[in-house]
């Protein structure tokens, strides 16, 4: 782990304007959780479409997003990202400590107002339950969208298409692609952990683990050996 | 050591951005000199480990900078896109360079690289708060920071006022008295002129010269001129002159005029107000047909 990377890209991060977009999202999760177990509504009511609807489905991949893409896509397009690879330093090391401060941003902003979402609900076990699949899943989604940030000129348009599409649309279409959807497959290590009733899932544990295994390492592969043969495109003047 | 082009090309599809370049860089500063466009960035970024060569081979010090990081231990670019990281400080941006480069004592070489570039007086202050001068040392500061055996600069003089472009022009021979390999780029020929005694120049993509300054440059200004020339009797004119030695042919046009190819620029524009005065023929206009930078460097190209 390269603390020297790490530290600059998270300052990096935390001083872009876009990082303030990370705030609403999840304060208005919570804040619909709240609102909801203040009127008094049964959990059984409220926890699908605002765990499941909101929390896992939007408000995890949007985060991951921002972050996953802000780390490494932001100093490619802007050019920075010459500065750390003119030096004697092994891809992966560069890619490790990018993909450790997005997958720790993530788990921060999108898992700890899951855990709190579901500790209101039900109880520790729930929000722990759900605050471990997010960290799963950020691991996941930032590993996948660094690896986009290297494969396509618009890692963030690619990446919304692939949580818009492909977990959005299909995955309520046809069932079989919810297999290959980091947001079932977190889903499914909730249910897994936390053992509620609240949260359901027709994935087993052992393919879910796999999977969320599958797309971490993948990705983090994928960005190393991109990096390896990174680009600057000639002639600018 | 030494950086060595051996046939390199490099294309895109159908387009040729660099065609079969050979050449070594010894110790000592090189002018990489060309037109825009003529592909001296691809070159550039070959060099760095940036681009793949689609043929031949570039090596730094015998090894290929291409998949090959350990080359930066050794190599420093200070590319041309201004781009750095405005919320660090110059101190902090150089120290994380320092020990990026795994250097036994960081802060010592930090030091050491911003007092290189006199940048430690405002070395604590943000970097976006820089003028273009500023962060142009900056950067170069960051890519000495390891004292690299080989230093490659894009336009390092680009958008630099004539003072902190002196001072960047001390500092580069500077850096090759002490026997480092200095590559810079540069569009504008008076810049290689003050800073470099050996030039490769570029032009579509070729290597079109390359060796002393001033043989070149003695090239450069010694080679044919055109010229156009109204007068009141042109054909009479054109007499006249294929009977000077500088003229090496005259076409005749009814519409422009006269074009003449000189041999060179100086022996022709003081023959003809002679001839002129001789024969009574009154001379409407003479215009240099060709004097932009691209034809000086397409004429280096043919010789």
């Amino acid at each position: 782990m390269n603390l020297t990377i790490a530290s600059i890209t998270l300052r990096g991060l935390l001083g872009r304007a876009r990082f303030l977009f990370l705030l609403p999202l999840p304060v208005i999760m919570l804040g619909l959780a709240w609102l909801a177990d203040s009127l008094g509504a049964a959990p059984a009511d409220w926890v699908g479409p605002i765990v499941g609807g909101l929390g896992v489905a939007v408000v995890l991949p949007v985060m991951a997003l921002i972050v996953g893409t802000g780390v490494l896509g932001s100093e490619i397009d802007d050019g920075t990202v010459v500065h750390i690879l003119t030096k004697p330093l092994p891809r992966r090391e560069i890619i490790l400590a990018k993909l450790a401060v997005a997958t720790g941003v993530t788990a921060l902003v999108a898992g700890i107002p899951l855990f709190l979402v579901g500790l209101l609900a039900e109880g520790v076990r729930l929000g722990l339950g759900l605050f471990v699949a997010a960290v799963a899943g950020s691991l996941a989604y930032c590993a996948l969208f660094l690896a986009l940030s290297l494969l396509t000129r618009r890692p963030v348009l690619v990446g919304l298409a692939y949580v818009l599409l492909w977990e959005g649309l299909l995955g309520n279409l046809l069932k079989g692609t919810r297999l290959l959807s980091i947001q079932q497959n977190v889903v499914a290590l909730a249910d897994a952990i936390s053992g509620s009733d609240l949260v359901k899932s027709t994935i087993s544990t052992p393919f879910a683990v796999g999977a969320v295994v599958v797309f971490a390492v993948g990705g983090t592969w994928l960005a190393i050996d991109r990096l390896r043969s990174f680009s600057v495109a000639g002639e600018t003047s | 050591m030494k950086v060595e082009l051996d046939g390199v090309s490099k294309w895109y599809g159908n387009l040729v951005a660099v065609n079969d370049i050979s050449m070594v860089l010894a110790p000592g500063v090189t002018g990489l000199l060309g037109p825009n466009g003529a592909g001296k960035t691809t070159v550039l970024h070959m060099m760095a480990g940036f681009l793949a060569p689609s043929r031949g081979q570039v090596l730094v010090d015998g090894e290929p900078s291409w998949r090959n990081p350990p080359v930066y231990a050794k190599l420093g670019l200070v590319s041309e896109r201004e781009a750095v990281h405005g919320f660090l400080t110059a101190y902090e941006f150089v120290l994380a360079s320092a020990k990026m480069q795994r250097l036994a004592d960081p802060v010592a070489a930090t030091r050491r690289a911003l007092d290189l570039v006199e940048m430690t007086s405002a070395q604590d202050r943000r970097i976006e708060t820089y003028s273009k001068g500023m962060r142009q040392r900056t950067r170069v500061a960051a890519a000495l920071v390891h004292d690299p055996k080989v230093l490659l600069l894009d336009e390092p003089f680009n958008g630099m006022d004539p003072r902190q472009r002196l001072h960047m022009m001390e500092l580069l021979h500077r850096m090759g008295e002490q026997g480092r390999v200095v590559l810079f780029s540069s569009h504008i020929l008076e810049e290689v002129e003050q800073v470099s005694g050996t030039v490769q120049v570029i032009v579509s993509g070729r290597l079109a010269a390359s060796g002393d300054y001033r043989s070149i440059r003695r090239l450069m200004t010694n080679r044919p001129h055109v010229f156009t020339v109204q007068s009141s009797d042109d054909r009479r004119l054109a007499v006249a002159l294929m009977g000077e030695t500088s003229v090496a042919g005259v076409d005749v046009d009814a519409k422009l005029g006269l074009t003449v190819r000189a041999a060179d620029y100086g022996t022709f524009t003081r023959a003809l107000p002679k001839i002129a005065l001789s024969t009574g023929i009154r001379v409407h206009r003479l215009i240099p047909a060709d004097e932009s930078l691209e034809s000086v460097f397409s004429y280096l190209l043919a010789a």
